[in-house]
């Protein structure tokens, strides 16, 4: 990782020919894709598109059947499983909030927390005064700062979204990949959120999953659109919004 | 010398045919049939071997029932006259008796031992190779192989020749050639050696390994060295496909204990530890039927069937609306749920029928075997369990695949939200699929009847053993466990003789648990969305 | 606000009350049965101290259940064989001892090596004559079977279920094997007719008040090892992983590892309780590796509350408590009432004895998890 820095990586993802079949039925066909760092890119696409497989291919959780994955150029993720990759710095937000319910949010934000996660430091060591300001500052950031000791479990919906967000904080990932995070918030929430990922984004790359046109719009940034497991159009939300072939599959009508 | 000679009467006159009188068929007319007779209940052991060997050669009808009673030990004389009867208890008049006549008080069995049980094998078999029944025929035929006396060729020759029927022919032709074996000629013992290569029966080995040993001519030496190549070698082959089938029906018992979990664990994802117990109420509820039915035996399983279905669908129902609708989603509470009412039912069975295990009657159409050859006989109890099993999964299948209630229950298992928008009663298919799970449970109780010990540990045994196969499989597909089953049921059979039942169990057991590891899923996993998620 | 991460760990009434207690009892219980004269209506009988030491490892075995099912959601159906493979280990050492006071007076082997005419002892049993050696197997032997297991097990991700059965089958095939005679474990009727451990009879009532002081300090100090893991991080890290392990692993953590570590840690808590239970009641046969004992652990710590660990404590006391006095005064409704205890005890109390008090006091306290299912499930859901 630290060499990757060395030769300043022109991407911090790249995916080229990625292909997933499941039986037969394939998720993704010879998807290409590049992020670069410090990017903020939004990934749009009709029910089916691809893109929780796409989610699953960079985090570990599914291997491509054919292609390249590389992080920082050098890093071939499809040689590593989910914990190696969280650890080498790609964190992901889940579609549906999942929070653990019976911890509390301070100890949901600790797990999160970045730094050695063996079987022994998490049984003798504790976490120091400054990674706890740290985290502290985190719950401030999130609005969560009241509710540290309620558990997981008995937040509202928008909450736990929020509580997800400053676990990945915690988590402090070169790469966020982020699905649907204005699922179930107010429009309030939801404007908040984007100016909260378009934020962090510059220090750390972020790559966001989203239906949510007023959303995508308030990001401000790159669009991918996925069709079929494959790269429909790119560029500018205006951009893809006036390609044809876009309007015919997704933007509808 | 004199059982040849008799041999040879006895052939001669039974060929002669029951058309003619016994006083043409003999030499000596002053000493007939009945005379001889009578003195079999007073003669000593040397004696009466004498006399046996005479009566075989008298063509009265009355010969072969006299000798096969004699062998079978139920010859009783008149203590006084000689008379001869059949049976004790109520004696039926054979010889010297006419039967006006009241049965007399002193009965005394007309006793054998080993030499002259030996010597009357034959004698019976010789006078049956001319019965009108080719069957009877046949089977004599083949008593006398290897059992014949040298002398005795020509006779069988000539029977041979005569001979039309196929079947008794060939039988006829194999139990010469045992006699050749020994001949003169060696051309003859050649000949003889070709024509037995081709059986297939473990006896005729023997023989041939026992000729062997005595054989000089290194021509002779030579055919039968080849013969005894051939005949091992399908007897192997033989053996090999007795194990195949002993595994298989292994395999169909595991598949009848599985099949209902298949359903239940596999089709709904309730983990139900108390299924060994719905096979076990299946095999009290045959053992009840047959108190119930005691002049019908014959009957009872068949009746068996149907009630060992509803007793344990029913006990299956009421543990699901009772306990188990309450679990759904807590795969683990469920299974310690079930695990309680295991433990209850067993209870209850020791309470109700004691402790001891109980014995259910097998009919006469499951006992017995099925000789194929002498080297391969199929036993009927554990071909008509592969039967049957089989015909249980094809059922089941056909009734989820084929009928509406089929169709609701996978439609509820597969998305039961849906399902119940679309009108579908779920609570009520989640019970009737959870009853038909337990009601073929109950039916695997029949036949395992037929097979173990019924006892209240009777489910016990079987719940691990569902489980891995199920597991092994695939959850969720019926095809899978049946495959599941009938190859661990094979492995098992193969292993055994190798490493000892214990071991074999064992070596199982860890190989389905590094299986689970390697593929936890099964052999065959369902795609896409999964119960167990 | 529960900033300060590392509680200590007497921290919270109820340890405090629990470790007290024991405390309490193993100072009372010895004094009433060596101190107090026979007559007196004050005095404890021997079989009353040897039944309780039993208790009391019976209550480390669900201690250590507890750890696994409790806090990491591995429901171990097969925990009975740590136990046995622990007593075991102490009853070869407790055959060694016997020397040439067995009934063929050899000095060497054991008696039932003897009998099946064995010439020597196999490569196994070396060593077992060495009291230090025997411990240090109680708890390796446990351990290291389950590091083989779950190594397997957690690394190719079998869960829930599926593992609960195979852990079940393991107990079965173990069972299986110790039944044998050729294995060297005296086969059918195990290991028995010990005479003394450490140079001291086990028929004294010193030996046996000693023993009891043991299982309950073994007990004790099982409970503040289990407590220390579960206040720790690695305790949450656990927690997570129950209730929603794939997103245990997308933060980066090698939920496998955290298994492997309580499952091998919680077997060898298992192992010593066994080892500490054979000298009390005299035997080990392969009846303890039998699916029902191990199973009948899990009913212990459901009713005594999952998830707290002093839960399980009580549940076995509750549980075992009740079984000595069903079997002797009504030995065929033992079995009833056992399984009615599995089916209330899900149905209705679905955090135990102990969840129940808690409820009613009504206490806010945060740190016992409180496991519902259907939120981990949704949560797993959401994690795929």
């Amino acid at each position: 990782m630290i060499e990757a820095r060395h030769h300043l990586p022109t991407n911090i993802l790249y995916l080229d020919g990625v292909t997933v079949s499941f039986d037969g039925f394939k998720a993704l066909r010879e998807l290409s894709l590049a992020i670069a760092p410090g990017e903020l890119r939004a990934i749009i696409g009709p029910n089916g598109a691809g893109k929780t497989t796409f989610m699953d291919v960079v985090t570990g959780k599914v291997r491509p059947t054919e292609g390249e994955v590389f992080f920082h150029d050098t890093v071939d993720l499809t040689r590593h499983d989910e914990a190696e990759i969280a650890r080498l710095g790609i964190g992901r937000k889940f579609q549906k909030p999942t929070v653990i319910d019976s911890l509390t949010v301070w100890e949901n934000l600790e797990l999160a927390c970045a730094g050695e996660r063996g079987v022994f430091t998490t049984l003798m060591h504790p976490r120091s005064a400054g990674e706890r300001e740290r985290m502290a500052e985190i719950l401030e950031r999130v609005g969560l700062a009241e509710a540290a000791g309620r558990p997981g479990g008995a937040l509202s919906h928008g909450q736990k979204q929020w509580l997800e967000i400053g676990m990945l904080l915690a988590q402090s990932p070169e790469l966020l990949l982020i699905d649907e995070p204005a699922a179930g918030m107010t429009d309030h929430e939801t404007e908040l959120t984007a100016q909260l990922l378009r934020e962090i984004s510059g220090e750390r790359s972020v790559v966001v999953v989203e239906h949510d046109m007023v959303f995508v719009k308030a990001l401000d940034c790159r669009v991918t659109v996925l069709h079929e497991g494959h790269t429909l159009a790119e560029g500018t939300l205006e951009h893809v919004q006036a390609d044809e072939r876009v309007i015919e599959v997704y933007l509808g009508r | 010398m004199k059982l040849l000679f008799a041999l040879l009467l006895a052939l001669m006159a039974v060929g002669a045919g029951a058309a003619e009188s016994p006083d043409t068929a003999t030499d000596e007319p002053a000493a007939t049939f009945e005379a001889v007779a009578l003195g079999l209940g007073s003669a000593s052991f040397r004696e009466k071997t004498a006399l046996v060997e005479r009566l075989a050669g008298f063509a009265d009808p009355r010969v072969p029932v006299l000798l096969e009673t004699l062998l079978a030990g139920d010859l009783y004389a008149d203590a006084t006259t000689g008379a001869l009867y059949i049976g004790k208890a109520d004696p039926a008049p054979l010889v010297g008796a006419t039967e006006a006549s009241a049965p007399p008080d002193k009965l005394r069995k007309v006793i054998t031992n080993n030499s002259l049980r030996s010597a009357l094998r034959p004698l019976i078999a010789a006078t049956r190779l001319r019965d009108p029944d080719p069957e009877v025929r046949a089977r004599a035929a083949r008593t006398l192989i290897g059992e014949v006396p040298l002398a005795l060729t020509p006779t069988l020759e000539q029977v041979t020749a005569t001979e039309q029927h196929s079947e008794v022919r060939q039988a006829l032709r194999t139990a010469l050639a045992s006699v050749q074996l020994a001949d003169a000629d060696p051309g003859v013992r050649i000949a003889a050696v070709r024509e037995l290569a081709d059986n297939s029966d473990k006896q005729i080995l023997t023989l041939l390994e026992q000729r062997a040993r005595q054989e000089q001519e290194a021509d002779v030496s030579a055919a039968l060295a080849e013969a005894i190549a051939a005949l091992q070698a399908r007897e192997k082959w033989f053996a090999f496909f007795g194990d195949l089938f002993f595994g298989l029906s292994l395999g169909s018992v595991l598949l009848l204990a599985a099949v209902g979990l298949a359903i239940t664990f596999g089709v709904m994802g309730v983990i139900n530890m108390a299924h060994g117990e719905m096979i076990m109420l299946g095999a009290y509820t045959t053992y009840v039927v047959q108190l119930l039915m005691p002049e019908h035996i014959e009957l009872s399983l068949l009746v068996a069937v149907p009630a060992a279905f509803l007793v344990s669908g029913l006990v299956g129902i009421a543990i699901e609306r009772g306990v188990i609708r309450f679990l759904y989603g807590r795969p683990l509470e469920t299974l310690l749920a079930t695990f309680g009412i295991s433990l209850v039912l067993q209870q209850l069975v020791r309470t109700i029928f004691s402790p001891l295990n109980k014995s259910v009657i097998t009919p006469d159409w499951l006992s017995g075997s099925w000789q194929i050859n002498g080297m391969l006989s199929l036993t009927y109890n554990r071909l008509y369990i592969i039967l049957f099993a089989l015909a249980v999964l094809v059922t089941l299948v056909g009734l989820l695949r084929k009928t509406p209630i089929g169709l609701q229950m996978r439609a509820v298992t597969q998305n039961r939200a849906m399902a119940s928008s679309m009108g579908i009663r779920t609570g009520r298919v989640d019970a009737l699929t959870f009853g038909l799970g337990s009601g073929v449970a109950g039916i695997a109780g029949v036949a395992l009847s037929q097979l173990t010990n019924v006892g209240p540990n009777l489910g016990q045994s079987y719940i691990i053993d569902s489980f891995l196969v199920v597991v092994f499989g695939g959850v969720g597909n019926l095809f899978g466990t049946f495959v599941a089953a009938m190859s661990l049921g094979v492995v098992t059979k193969f292993a055994e003789p190798l490493v000892g039942a214990v071991l074999a169990k064992i070596l199982i057991l860890v190989f389905v648990i590094l299986f689970i590891q390697w593929r936890p899923r099964g052999l065959f996993a369902l795609k896409g969305r999964f119960v167990e998620d | 606000m529960a900033i300060s991460s590392q509680p200590k760990l007497l921290s919270d009434a109820a340890s405090r009350w629990l470790v007290g207690t024991i405390a309490l009892v193993l100072v009372v219980v010895p004094v009433l049965n060596l101190l107090v004269p026979a007559d007196s209506a004050l005095h404890l009988s021997s079989y009353w101290v040897s039944l309780l030491g039993k208790y009391l490892c019976l209550a480390l075995l669900a201690l250590a259940l507890d750890l696994v099912w409790g806090y990491a959601g591995i429901l171990s159906l097969g925990h009975g064989a740590f136990f046995a493979l622990g007593g075991y280990a102490m009853g070869m050492y407790l055959m060694r001892q016997i020397g040439e006071r067995g009934v063929y007076g050899n000095p060497v082997l054991p008696d039932f090596m003897v009998f099946l005419d064995w010439q020597e002892l196999p490569w196994y049993w070396y060593g077992f004559d060495d009291f230090l050696f025997a411990a240090l197997m109680v708890v390796l032997v446990p351990g290291a079977l389950a590091f083989a297991f779950g190594w397997f097990a957690f690394r190719s991700r079998v869960t829930g279920v599926y593992l609960s059965i195979i852990t079940q089958a393991l107990t079965f095939a173990l069972m299986l094997a110790f039944f044998r005679n050729d294995m060297g474990f005296g086969g059918n009727n195990g290991l028995t007719d010990f005479k003394d451990i450490l140079g001291f009879s086990l028929a004294a009532e010193g030996t046996k008040s000693a023993l009891f002081v043991a299982s309950g300090v073994a007990l004790i100090g099982g409970y503040l090892l289990c407590r220390r893991v579960v206040t720790s991080r690695l305790g949450r890290v656990l927690v997570a992983v129950r209730e929603a392990e794939s997103r245990t692993r997308f933060l980066g953590y090698r939920v496998e590892h955290y298994k492997l570590f309580v499952f091998v840690l919680s077997a060898m808590l298992a192992g010593i309780a066994g080892a500490l239970y054979v000298p009390q009641v005299g035997i080990i046969n392969p009846g303890e590796f039998a699916p029902l004992v191990s199973i009948e652990i899990v009913v212990w710590v459901a009713v005594g509350g999952r998830g707290y660990l002093y839960g399980a404590i009580v549940g076995a006391l509750l549980v075992n408590y009740g079984k000595t006095w069903f079997t002797g005064a009504f030995p065929e409704i033992w079995l009833f009432l056992l399984g009615g205890l599995f089916v209330v005890s899900t149905l209705f109390l679905p955090r135990g004895v102990v969840g129940l008090l808690q409820r009613r006091r009504s206490s806010h306290q945060p740190s016992p998890p409180s496991p519902s299912p259907q939120a981990a499930a949704q949560a797993e859901e959401g994690a795929r």
